[in-house]
């Protein structure tokens, strides 16, 4: 699949260009990139449900981003780099890398999964649940509870981003009412 | 072989952000992109060749399917990563207003 | 922001509500589901914050409406879940076919998409309005 290597290429291009850029703002626009690279991948993959969501993730994400770091006074990046994280980062990444090359051979081959548990779910899926679609009837049918606990992990995250961003929630909006009026 | 050694690459990227970097804007970056590799790795486990997205269309006779089952697993993760994501410049934009830098090794210096 | 950004939003944040709805109405027979169309309409709401500032949506949609939808989206889904624990097993058989009919289809599965719908959508809302709001607020410190 020529296009899938192409794609696979850009997104590995993208992500150095994000890491070593000096400007900040250049880096947001290249995880960007990366993200909507994923996008087409997905698409490639045969995954339109995940096609969909990732995308107009990756957009609220980008504008959350693009949002903290605009108009900061100091958008380049700090200079000197400490040299004992540096030599034991590449170590390690070496390492990781060669050991992973000798892993990767033993999973079945691109193309072609054993489906042990799949096969039930795409042969009885539409008799057992009546969706047409069957990514919904897993997250929902055969295994609803992982979705319920997921739920409860976006209002855990969603309670603490209330809670980091409103310690002086009271007094300062008072302030501030009367600073207008 | 190609397409899982150029996930494990984009992990590694990832890795050597974190790791090195003293932004912490670019620290945020580098954990998007571990979560980017992460994602796609556990799609491509599911990919059958030749086949189409896994919805049954009636009237169609028996078509080669994709593995629904790593998609159901990755589709809550993408939002999960927004909201980690979402929290961590909320920690972030507090650490600058306390302190007026980003930068991790002035932080341990000073006392808020 | 001008005036065309502001006419052109008002036009515009109709059209992306009904995308959203679609979506997830539709999350049993074509791909989308419940998280996708909720971020969507989260999206809805940010083009409004980013289109006419933030003391205007502060005006019109407050806080307290985001956090009462949230919290209803997840008793909700808690709800239908505890609804099925008391037929037997997981699951409720309302109309079980695979009929191309819209929300008589597949039992729970589209209730279920409408929960995490308003979940979704009212938390990521939330999030952004007070990302906004506390840089606003810390610029007025420092013009003090």
């Amino acid at each position: 699949m020529l296009e899938l290597n192409l794609l696979l290429v850009f997104m590995v291009v993208g992500a150095i260009i994000a890491v070593e850029n000096h400007n900040l703002l250049s880096s947001v626009i290249a995880v960007g990139a990366v993200g909507f690279g994923l996008c087409v991948v997905f698409l490639l993959l045969g995954a339109p449900d995940l096609a969909i969501t990732q995308l107009v993730v990756e957009i609220l994400a980008l504008v959350i981003l693009i949002r903290a770091t605009i108009a900061k006074t100091v958008p380049e990046t700090y200079k000197g780099r400490e040299l004992l994280a540096y030599g034991v980062t590449i170590i390690f990444v070496l390492v990781f890398g060669a050991f992973s090359y000798f892993a990767l051979k033993y999973l079945p081959e691109f193309g072609a999964p054993l489906m042990k548990v799949s096969k039930t779910y795409l042969e009885e899926g539409l008799k057992k649940t009546g969706a047409l679609n069957l990514v919904a009837a897993i997250i929902l049918d055969f295994r609803g509870y992982d979705t319920l606990g997921e739920a409860s992990i976006l209002f855990t995250a969603v309670i603490g981003t209330l809670a980091i961003l409103r310690l002086k929630g009271r007094k300062q909006e008072k302030e501030t009412d009367e600073l207008d009026s | 072989m190609f397409v899982y050694l150029s996930c494990v690459v984009l992990l590694l990227v990832g890795i050597y952000c974190v790791a090195v970097k003293k932004n912490l804007i670019k620290i945020i970056i580098g954990i998007g992109i571990m979560e980017y590799a992460v994602n796609l790795f556990l799609v491509i486990l599911g990919y059958r060749q030749g086949g189409t997205a896994p919805i049954i269309q009636p009237g169609a006779a028996n078509p080669i399917l994709v593995d629904p089952l790593p998609q159901a697993l990755v589709l809550t993760a993408i939002v999960i990563g927004l909201a980690t994501t979402a929290m961590m410049v909320a920690i972030a934009m507090r650490i600058y207003n306390c302190y007026g830098t980003f930068d991790i090794t002035k932080i341990r210096k000073l006392k808020g | 922001m001008s005036l065309i950004v502001k006419t052109v939003t008002r036009v515009t944040i109709g059209i992306i509500f009904l995308f959203g709805g679609y979506i997830v109405a539709h999350g049993h027979l074509t791909p989308g589901g419940g998280f996708a169309g909720g971020v969507i309409l989260a999206l809805a709401y940010v083009l409004y914050v980013l289109a006419y500032g933030e003391k205007e949506t502060r005006e019109r949609l407050s806080m307290k409406w985001a956090s009462i939808i949230e919290s209803l989206g997840g008793l909700l889904f808690l709800f239908l879940a505890v609804l099925g624990l008391a037929g037997g097993y997981f699951f409720l058989n309302v109309l079980p076919k695979g009929t191309p009919g819209d929300i008589f289809s597949a039992g729970i599965i589209p209730l279920c998409n409408l929960a995490i719908m308003f979940k979704v959508g009212a938390g990521l809302f939330a999030v952004f309005l007070v990302l906004v709001t506390f840089r606003v607020a810390a610029r007025k410190e420092e013009e003090e």
